[in-house]
């Protein structure tokens, strides 16, 4: 059954084949016999999962259900949770009860789909490998030894490992896609303004997008669907009409003009990773499609803008973390500076406190234009490139990582080796565009991801492509060893 | 680019989080390397270009000014450390 894509896992609560009590119990007992090691849940909410799955069985008795009601998925635990923990991989809101539903939690609600729990993640989604949550790492389900990368990282675990169908995850510099890749699994980042940011916790506002994690592109498509629209609760959420993302998915790719950036496969991409990616590239020329050499010539300057944006808007967005209203209070505050430095102190890991000083020292005073302003101009550079790519081709393919999961502590100590992971992702944030990655190969028995980038609002087209290649290949049904 | 130990304590001052001496070397060692990576935006010459607040340029919707969220302060207060007759409470602020 946990091999069972979404459509299928649907079509089977349709005719009776399971009850959503059966599956989601199939779920539940794979999380507890295979989680303990991998550690890619924080939350698993058995007794509201069975009862939500038990009113699914029952709205499809009486035939009010609709195609996802009773499929059971988990949700990043960035997303608030009515009544459920939202900790965010942090100690700081270890003690925090979400009062309300973010819009996407509302949205699956609404749906009927069962919330198995909430996943781990990078604390603050401040971080590429898991090892930054207060809940401890999270171990790739390929290999143990090894990162399943991040923020996301414990959505893509629990995927990769079948312990969900799909996984909901957001993505600021790469926090989907990298983590997509390092695991095997398919997942998508929106165009910025999709998918709404209400009751999503705050990473860094102008980049920050969340979007499905699923086995393949077809069920992308489907959780897209749901998670997609407009909401007037979140002030940079977009009007544009939601499209039927399944509808163009087995489109042809005929003539489909396949921009590869010089920039992407230069120093510092793993040979065998390349070797991986030209292959699939080849596969899309088989498909028809024409494949151009482009270049995206500011790419350099992606992680360096990055690292001045994202840490600017975090020490803004983190400031609500105050020991006052919610979250961790120091004991017996001498006054009021003191309860505020001492809880934030406690409350936050060393990456945050690095990432808020960093931006707090870009926005002081004397510093603000050298280096807001300045990134924020590098930012319409970057953008610019990807404007006038997208006037030759449809789209942009590469890899979504130089490398393929790296060891649990060999980039922890050293930030700049860690940022330099998501150097292939953060453009697409930077420039609001929507990016996806599927799984392309192997290299050194790792899961190889390809990313695809695409015009703004062309998530139809960029699952029509993945989903083509998923057609042709089988990399994405590939199941690690030992979780079968 | 090489921030000072003092420099460090100033922003950690700003940002109201407590460090403790012993880890005030080791930040600012990482966040001059952060700063070093940073400097490669100095190289571009930027005159003229528009920084970018909105990947599509749009603007800040406005609305109605009219009330839309209900009374929740005893929800929304169940997670404050602290509170009294409806008001989050703090350490004295005024003598």
């Amino acid at each position: 059954m946990h091999n069972k894509t979404i459509a299928e896992l649907s079509a089977a609560l349709a005719s009776g084949e399971v009850s959503s009590v059966a599956l989601t119990e199939h779920f539940l007992a794979r999380i507890k016999r295979l989680d303990p090691e991998l550690n890619s849940f924080v939350t698993v909410t058995a007794e509201q999962a069975l009862a939500d799955a038990a009113a699914a069985d029952a709205a499809r008795a009486e035939g009010s259900a609709g195609p996802l009601t009773g499929v059971p998925f988990a949700h990043k635990d960035i997303f608030c949770t009515e009544g459920v923990k939202t900790a965010c991989g942090s100690k700081m809101l270890d003690n925090f009860i979400a009062p309300y539903d973010a819009a996407v939690v509302s949205k699956m609600k609404a749906a009927g789909m069962v919330m198995l729990g909430k996943t781990n993640m990078d604390e603050f989604a401040m971080g590429s490998s898991n090892e930054t949550s207060f809940y401890g790492p999270v171990k790739n389900p390929w290999d143990k030894e090894r990162v399943p990368g991040g923020s996301s990282g414990g959505s893509a675990a629990a995927v990769a490992a079948r312990l969900a169908p799909m996984a909901t995850g957001t993505d600021t510099g790469g926090s989907i896609r990298q983590p997509a890749s390092l695991c095997g699994i398919t997942g998508l980042k929106p165009t910025y303004g999709r998918v709404s940011r209400y009751g999503m916790i705050a990473f860094a506002s102008s980049l920050d997008q969340a979007g499905p994690m699923a086995r393949s592109a077809e069920d992308c498509a489907l959780m897209l669907q749901l998670m997609a629209g407009f909401d007037e609760r979140d002030s940079t959420s977009l009007e544009n009409e939601v499209p039927d993302y399944s509808k163009g998915l087995n489109n042809s790719l005929e003539g489909l003009r396949i921009g590869l950036p010089k920039e992407y496969f230069g120093e510092g991409l793993d040979p065998e990773v390349a070797k991986v990616i030209e292959t699939a590239i080849e596969e899309y020329k088989k498909m028809g499609a024409t494949v151009k050499e482009i270049s995206l010539p500011n790419t350099h300057l992606a992680v360096p803008a990055y690292y001045i944006v994202a840490p600017a808007e975090c020490s803004s967005n983190l400031s609500r973390m105050d020991g006052v209203r919610f979250g961790h209070r120091c004991d017996d505050p001498k006054n009021l500076e003191d309860l505020y430095s001492r809880s934030r102190g406690e409350g936050f890991g060393e990456e945050v406190k690095r990432r808020i000083l960093v931006g707090a020292y870009a926005l002081s005073a004397g510093y603000y234009d050298a280096y807001y302003i300045k990134a924020q101009q590098i930012r319409h550079l970057i953008s610019d490139d990807f404007k006038a790519a997208f006037t030759e081709v449809d789209l942009i393919m590469g890899p979504t990582t130089p490398s393929t999961a790296f060891n649990v502590g060999e980039k922890s100590k050293d930030p700049i080796s860690m940022y330099l992971s998501d150097i292939y992702t953060i453009s697409a944030n930077l420039a609001g565009l929507p990016g996806l990655s599927l799984p392309a190969g192997f290299a050194q028995n790792m899961p190889v991801g390809l990313q695809v980038i695409g015009n703004y609002f062309d998530e139809a087209r960029l699952l029509n492509v993945a989903h083509r290649f998923q057609q042709e290949t089988t990399w994405h049904q590939q199941t690690p060893a030992g979780i079968e | 680019m090489s921030l000072e130990a003092s420099e460090v304590k100033k922003i950690a001052h700003l940002a109201r989080i407590a460090i403790r001496e012993e880890d005030v070397a080791g930040y600012a060692e990482s966040i001059s390397s952060i700063l070093g990576l940073v400097e490669q935006m100095d190289a571009v010459d930027t005159s003229g270009v528009e920084p970018m607040a909105h990947p599509q340029e749009a603007v800040q919707r406005l609305r109605e000014d009219v009330v839309s969220e209900p009374n929740q302060r005893e929800k929304l207060q169940a997670n404050a450390p602290a509170v009294e007759a409806g008001l989050f409470l703090v350490p004295q602020v005024i003598e």
